[in-house]
């Protein structure tokens, strides 16, 4: 009778571990947590895109919830994030930029012909901040809290939706 | 001959140093040593980007970002697990391709070992039983009317 109920289980075990995979395969490999999630901020030094001789640094991102996007004037999805941002910024959201993989010159390009929600944007022209940040391709955006920790990471074009459903609510949560 | 054989070779090299340039770098190491761990290190790795190339197979350019850091990292002297780590803390455990022990991947560790231990649980327990149904097949006393039928059978 022992034995019945173990050969019984097999089949159980076998349709547990098919399901188990299963709901594995159909997951998105490319929407994962950024390694850096409750992590401080990393440290830097560095420029602004505005001013070459103003040195900032993490303590940048102390004091308030601060949205960080990571962007570059090459990157399309970018440019097309751009009302989302100065719709958070009009919200009274700090916004800090981090000019990625580009040059000053077509970074303010870029920022005069698509609008400017950034309070500081760090010049990140090799790309060494977001290699620290684990970003792979922009545009990326942080949020950190007051204590410069980061708290929440969305990859890609920011949508209005994402604004309404995800970013707002992280935010208030946050502040 | 010997010209045609010359004029080989030269198409041959160029034809295989053009496509070892195709995107990735040549490095110089002091020491054979450290350029086995630097390609053994970029193998092992996946390209946060690209989802199933390693980042010494990948022309993303954040693929060379991470080539170059473990070229400096290598440089400066840190070991493998030191390099390996680094890398994780930015990337996240997605760029390894054989994923370190720990709590989350003793199922997936584990699995295929459980699978095997339990394949051999059943064959014993499968051959035991049917050991035991051929043996209790015939009792003794059976046993001995069989033996004295085959017996009376031979001897007429």
């Amino acid at each position: 009778m022992t034995r019945r109920l173990l050969l019984l289980l097999l089949p159980i075990g076998f349709l547990g571990i098919a399901l188990f995979l299963y709901q594995g395969l159909g997951r998105d490999p490319s929407h994962r947590d950024s390694a850096l999630m409750a992590r401080q901020f990393p440290t830097f030094e560095a420029t602004t895109l505005r001013d070459e001789n103003r040195q900032v640094d993490q303590t940048l991102l102390t004091g308030d919830v601060t949205l960080v996007n990571v962007w570059g004037e090459w990157c399309p999805a970018c440019k097309q994030e751009m009302p989302q941002l100065l719709e958070l910024a009009d919200q009274g959201i700090r916004m800090v930029g981090i000019n990625y993989r580009d040059t000053r010159e077509k970074g303010l390009e870029f920022l005069s012909e698509f609008g400017d929600p950034f309070e500081v944007n760090v010049f990140d022209p090799d790309g060494s901040l977001g290699f620290d940040l684990g970003v792979y391709g922009a545009p990326e955006t942080f949020l950190v809290d007051a204590d410069g920790v980061i708290r929440y990471h969305h990859k890609g074009y920011v949508s209005p939706e994402d604004v309404r459903e995800r970013i707002l609510p992280e935010v208030e949560k946050w502040r | 001959m010997a010209l045609i054989r010359l004029m080989l070779t030269v198409a041959l090299l160029t034809l295989t140093s053009g496509a070892l340039a195709g995107g990735i770098e040549i490095r110089e190491f002091d020491d054979p040593v450290m350029e086995q761990r630097y390609h053994d290190l970029t193998a092992s790795m996946r390209c946060p980007l690209c989802e199933n190339q390693a980042i010494d197979d990948s022309d993303a350019p954040i693929s060379a970002d991470m080539r170059e850091r473990v070229y400096q990292l290598l440089q400066d002297g840190q070991s493998d697990i030191e390099i390996v780590n680094h890398m994780v803390q930015r990337f996240g455990e997605y760029i390894l391709y054989n994923p370190r022990l720990e709590n989350r991947t003793y199922l997936l560790w584990g699995l295929p070992i459980g699978l095997v231990l339990l394949g051999v649980v059943v064959v014993v327990m499968m051959v035991r039983a049917r050991r035991n149904a051929s043996a209790k097949a015939l009792s003794a006393e059976e046993r001995a009317r069989l033996d004295a039928l085959i017996n009376r059978e031979r001897s007429s």
